[in-house]
């Protein structure tokens, strides 16, 4: 625990293209420490003249990959972070970073049973790292993600998860509240009861819920799943919102 | 998410995870912790959050009222908890 409150210095490995507004930053950590799936990193960056910015970003990566980590990070416009991160940053740069910190916002195959998540925008990104650790573990409990986005573009690791979803027990459904592709056959509104219920049956009433999104569909999507007969203390939230500028 | 209305403003106890483990020293967010003012036991990693003022302020997820508030200065780091409780052990 204390090792993950000192500042390191992490050095990019590598920088892809997720969407047009968000990025995956792959970095190399000199004092790597495995994470919980559903954990975070703390990123600080400090100006000459001494001002200092400090942002959470979550792990995308699971923590079968030893020595690097994988941080995702959605450009907030007028954010003091996200814009360096997902603009400027080139291979090789380097800042401060320390984690992984949370333990509320976890999961890994210890804990187990039937999962089930739900995403809104880049919410899916700690949902990712309980998703990728599933499939390196061999969990082969089932887990669902239902995952909402604005335009099939705005989708974030829409090609793994479809390789995922045709091997292990899971099951992947998106709704695209904004504009559908021609011939879109996921769900087109924002996440409600009906959707919720429909998801989340298969798995019955014993399932881990975790929700993760703006704060609006986290309230919708965490009462949905009460009233869908899911109890309170299954369901774990976590709300994304401008603090990952 | 990249408007900044309302509600998008509150994120939760996660949030500030690593300032609250850099102040007590350990991991905080699966703490409880109750709300002195209505009794409401949540995970600390559950309270509402608000990290955009110049301190944190965590509240209570039922009545809203201030559970804890942190603000850094240059020197120091004030932590004011007044509005929460250490909930009971369980009775065995």
């Amino acid at each position: 625990m204390k090792r993950a409150l000192e500042w390191q210095i992490a050095t990019v490995k590598a920088v892809r293209t997720e969407t047009p507004e968000v990025k995956t930053l792959t970095l190399v950590l000199p004092d790597w420490m495995p994470h919980r799936p559903g954990q975070h990193y703390d990123v600080r960056l400090t100006a000459e003249d001494g001002y200092s910015a400090q942002r959470s970003y979550s792990v995308g990566s699971e923590p079968e990959r030893t020595g690097e980590i994988d941080l995702t990070v959605e450009r907030i416009d007028d954010g003091e972070v996200s814009p360096y991160l997902d603009d400027t940053v080139v291979v090789g740069d380097r800042f401060e970073v320390r984690g992984p910190i949370g333990g509320y916002f976890v999961w890994d195959s210890s804990i187990g049973g039937p999962l089930l998540l739900v995403a809104g925008g880049s919410g899916v990104v700690p949902l990712m790292a309980m998703l990728r650790h599933r499939a390196a573990a061999g969990v082969k409990e089932p887990a669902r993600l239902l995952y909402s986005a604005r335009t099939y573009e705005q989708i974030i690791y829409g090609e793994e998860l479809e390789r995922l979803a045709r091997k292990d027990g899971l099951a992947v459904s998106y709704t695209l509240t904004r504009s559908q592709p021609a011939g879109w056959k996921g769900y087109t509104r924002r996440i409600d009861d009906a959707m919720l219920k429909e998801v989340s049956a298969p798995l019955g009433r014993n399932a881990l819920a975790f929700v993760c999104g703006p704060t609006a569909l986290v309230e919708v999507a965490a009462d949905g799943l009460e009233r869908a007969g899911l109890p309170a203390d299954r369901i774990r939230t976590e709300r994304f919102g401008p603090s990952g500028s | 998410m990249t408007e900044a209305k309302g509600d998008d403003l509150v994120l939760d106890g996660n949030a500030v995870a690593g300032t609250l483990a850099q102040i007590y020293g350990d991991e905080m967010t699966t703490v409880l912790a109750e709300c002195a003012n209505c009794g409401k036991v949540d995970h600390v990693g559950g309270l509402l959050a608000y990290v955009h003022a110049p301190g944190i302020v965590l509240r209570c997820t039922a009545c809203q009222t201030v559970m804890i508030r942190i603000v850094h200065t240059p020197n120091r780091t004030l932590v004011d908890v007044r509005g929460k409780r250490i909930p009971a052990p369980p009775k065995t």
